[in-house]
């Protein structure tokens, strides 16, 4: 039991990881553009380690092939979100940084 | 859609959502008596079955001749996916700590891409493959236009391509 709480709780704390790096990418990045870079990445991996976290620590059960589920659909509808938004500011014109410019 | 393939693909759709919602509900069947089971299974089969019958058009498309062999490539490619997320997702990491540069640059490119699921699979890869994000698609010419963090992102899909090949030889539009 000790084994598969350690190894739960290695998966969680490197997806909370993840999860903040995102964060300060979105801070600290230049333009819309590189922020979402930062957001749409690093929060897939980060929520697939948490969501694999939570199936090590329940075991093998009905829950686990539900959190699986959640998971599959993420990796489809994390990026379509991220996409949807580019194509929103891309198409309402947000000038793109280039390397030297000022940070908007 | 060819006439003769729609008893197919109704079975296929049918198998598919029975087994999700078998795999979602279960422990209803679970719980009750062993003479109870075809009774709470019904209501599984019957709502499969009205779920296949009304979007088999959708779920096993036009170009749906070689659906099984599709399947067969599209799961190493899924695996090399997410290898591809955790490479991402360190490129990411790096560029936020300053150790690689941010020069961002927005690149077109053409692909022989034509079917929707194909299109969608690629700007999916593509927004999840380090470095990349798709803005547009022109799924005519089958031309994407993609914003990139920095040069080496932009010129693995420009000059090395080697994620459109994938793509094309997982859905046979090479």
């Amino acid at each position: 039991m000790l084994a598969i709480d350690v190894i739960s709780t290695m998966f969680l704390a490197a997806g909370a990881f993840f999860m903040i790096i995102g964060t300060a990418g979105l801070l600290r990045f230049p333009d819309f553009y590189t922020r979402l870079h930062a957001t749409g990445k690093c929060d897939t991996l980060g929520q697939i380690l948490i969501i694999v976290g939570c199936m090590t620590y329940e075991g093998l059960s009905f829950i686990t092939i539900k959190l699986f589920f959640v998971s599959a659909f993420y990796l489809l509808v994390g990026p379509t979100g991220t996409h949807a938004l580019m194509k929103a500011a891309y198409a309402s014109g947000l000038p793109v940084w280039r390397k030297g410019d000022k940070r908007m | 859609m060819k006439k003769e393939g729609w008893s197919f693909s109704i079975a296929l759709t049918f198998c598919v959502m029975f087994a999700f919602w078998m795999l979602l509900s279960a422990w209803t069947v679970y719980l009750l008596e062993p003479y109870d089971l075809f009774k709470v299974s019904s209501r599984g089969i019957l709502a499969a079955l009205i779920v296949s019958f009304l979007t088999y058009e959708i779920f096993v498309p036009s170009r749906g001749e070689n659906v099984l062999l599709k399947i067969r490539r599209l799961i190493p490619y899924i695996g090399w996916e997410l290898w591809q997320i955790y490479l991402a997702t360190i490129d990411v990491t790096k560029r936020v700590l300053g150790i690689l540069p941010v020069d961002p640059r927005i690149i077109e490119f053409d692909t022989t891409l034509r079917s929707d699921f194909a299109l969608v699979t690629f700007a999916n890869s593509i927004t999840l493959t380090p470095g990349t994000i798709t803005i547009d698609i022109e799924p005519e010419k089958g031309r994407y236009i993609v914003h990139a963090i920095a040069k080496e992102p932009a010129e693995s899909l420009t000059v090395d391509q080697t994620m459109q090949k994938k793509v094309g030889h997982v859905f046979m539009e090479e």
